[in-house]
């Protein structure tokens, strides 16, 4: 890229960012309401809940209940979905059953959680760990079954064993779509946590939007949670887009040159 | 007309005799290879000649061990071929690379069992031999076609194989590069003295190749011709006797050698 280029790619944006603002700020002085926070008042909204400590202590709640229901539904998804692609009569046994729950939000779980697990934390990482199951499941599983045939032919030439097939073979071949997977799981994880911590527990990002509306109809605080969550979610894609980066998975992100 | 030659002496290393395989499908059965008998003798460089779809392919799958047959038997050293070996290694076009491996990573995929000084040892003969010295670290969507065939080339010397079976390897490279890979086949099938079994449907490429052409007729492919070819290499291809071969092939067939 030129560094004119360079420089387009950031200015464009932050022009964009900064007109959206000033839309913004027009709008709330234009329509003259007292209930939607201008711009300055949730930059005020900001500096309070950091004063207070409560910025990063919602943050890291909210994170650590990702990490706990997305990394169970990692050590569960993705045996799962490389067994059952590996063994297609027992996927065709199942599948009729996951493509049933798949499409079920996991909003219309949060009964089934709070029967199960009462109002708790674990009531919320229960629903991230669903949120984020099924796509790592599909994924593991669609990705495994596409492994070309030549690949484990010539794996078999070689004589590996099946274990040995599976490990050095056919799971770095589904490795990208595997990735995949994770990545829209992770975006889903995010999603869900903040509705789960506005029934289930109190505290968490998600908490702080409910919250802040319920005491006092904070709206500048609520606006201010919202714009965290966007931005850490924007973060966490970022991570994720990063490990499709690495040299052992990128061929199967582009293209593959002739 | 194409003089017939006995075949060299030397001991048998590969025989298929009274091979049938059909195909079947809910409608109805396909017949894709009739009654194939052949020998082929240890260290022969072989080229099984026929149009697409005929069935060579499905062949080689057999005689690798990859498919089993619907009659007739394939036996390699005497002994029946039950399911794929490392002795004999398949390799396909250059799709057949790990694309998630370096090119040491390929070449170094069946040398688990060895010592890591050993298997360093021979990765390192085997990318020299292929002409990729500089390219070890490399990931095969860096590499050119011909560069990911000479990877699946080497992955399987790398093993020491006796027997390699080449599924139509070149088919996917451009000409020029194409001819550069047949010279490097033949140096390296006679520096490593393997047994040689090779599909193509490029008549040119079998008679440069092979000591034998199997000229396969179209579906259901049956044995039309073995034709030997008896030019020493490296083959001068403006001989005329080169020509004569080439073009009594290209009759066989049924194709006037004119476009």
């Amino acid at each position: 890229m030129t560094s004119r280029g360079r420089l387009e790619a950031i200015l464009l944006p932050a022009a964009a960012a900064a007109v959206l603002i000033a839309f913004w700020q027009v709008a709330v002085r234009w329509t003259g309401t007292n209930v939607f926070p201008s711009p300055g008042a949730v930059a005020r909204g900001f500096a309070e809940l950091a004063r207070k400590g409560l910025l990063l202590r919602y943050s890291r709640d909210s994170l650590l209940r990702v990490a706990a229901g997305y990394g169970a539904a990692l050590v569960v998804g993705i045996p799962a979905g490389v067994f059952l692609g590996w063994r297609p009569a027992v996927a065709r046994a199942v599948n009729p059953v996951i493509q049933l729950l798949r499409p079920i939000s996991p909003l219309a779980w949060i009964p089934v959680a709070i029967v199960l697990f009462g109002v708790s934390n674990v009531a919320a990482v229960f629903l991230i760990f669903l949120a984020s199951l099924f796509p790592i499941l599909v994924s593991a599983m669609n990705g495994v079954r596409g492994v070309p045939a030549m690949y484990r032919d010539a794996g078999r030439n070689f004589g590996l064993s099946e274990r040995a097939l599976l490990s050095r073979v056919v799971f770095p071949a589904a490795l990208p779509e595997i990735l995949t997977g994770l990545r829209l799981a992770l975006g889903i994880a995010w999603i869900v946590v903040v509705a789960a911590e506005m029934i289930a527990v109190d505290s968490g990002l998600g908490y702080l939007v409910i919250d802040s509306r319920n005491a006092g109809k904070r709206y500048d605080l609520v606006v201010a949670a919202m714009l965290s969550i966007g931005a850490i979610g924007l973060v966490l894609n970022l991570l994720v887009q990063r490990v499709s980066r690495l040299r052992a998975v990128r061929w199967g992100f582009r293209e593959e040159t002739p | 007309m194409i003089p017939v030659r006995e075949p060299l002496p030397g001991r048998t290393k590969l025989e298929i005799r009274g091979l049938h395989m059909t195909f079947r499908t809910e409608e109805n059965d396909v017949a894709v290879l009739e009654d194939i008998a052949l020998g082929v003798r240890e260290g022969e460089f072989v080229c099984i000649l026929g149009p697409s779809g005929c069935g060579k392919s499905t062949l080689l799958n057999i005689v690798a061990g990859f498919l089993t047959p619907t009659s007739g038997s394939v036996r390699i050293d005497g002994e029946e071929v039950r399911g794929p070996d490392p002795r004999r290694i398949f390799v396909f076009q250059e799709r057949g690379v790990f694309p998630w491996l370096t090119v040491e990573g390929n070449i170094g995929f069946g040398l688990g069992r060895l010592p890591p000084g050993e298997r360093e040892r021979r990765i390192a003969h085997y990318v020299r031999l292929v002409g990729l010295e500089g390219f070890e670290k490399a990931y095969p969507h860096e590499l050119s076609g011909g560069m990911k065939q000479r990877v699946e080339v080497a992955r399987a010397l790398a093993v020491d194989p006796d027997v390699l079976f080449l599924d139509e390897p070149f088919g996917a490279l451009d000409s020029i590069t194409r001819l550069v890979m047949r010279g490097e086949l033949l140096r390296i099938w006679q520096a490593e003295q393997k047994t040689i079994l090779f599909v193509t449907h490029d008549i040119e490429e079998s008679v440069q190749l092979a000591d034998r052409v199997v000229v396969m007729t179209a579906r259901p492919a049956r044995i039309r011709r073995i034709v030997p070819i008896d030019l020493p290499h490296p083959r001068d291809l403006s001989s005329r006797r080169y020509l004569e071969l080439r073009d009594g092939i290209f009759e066989e067939i049924g194709l006037a050698h004119k476009i």
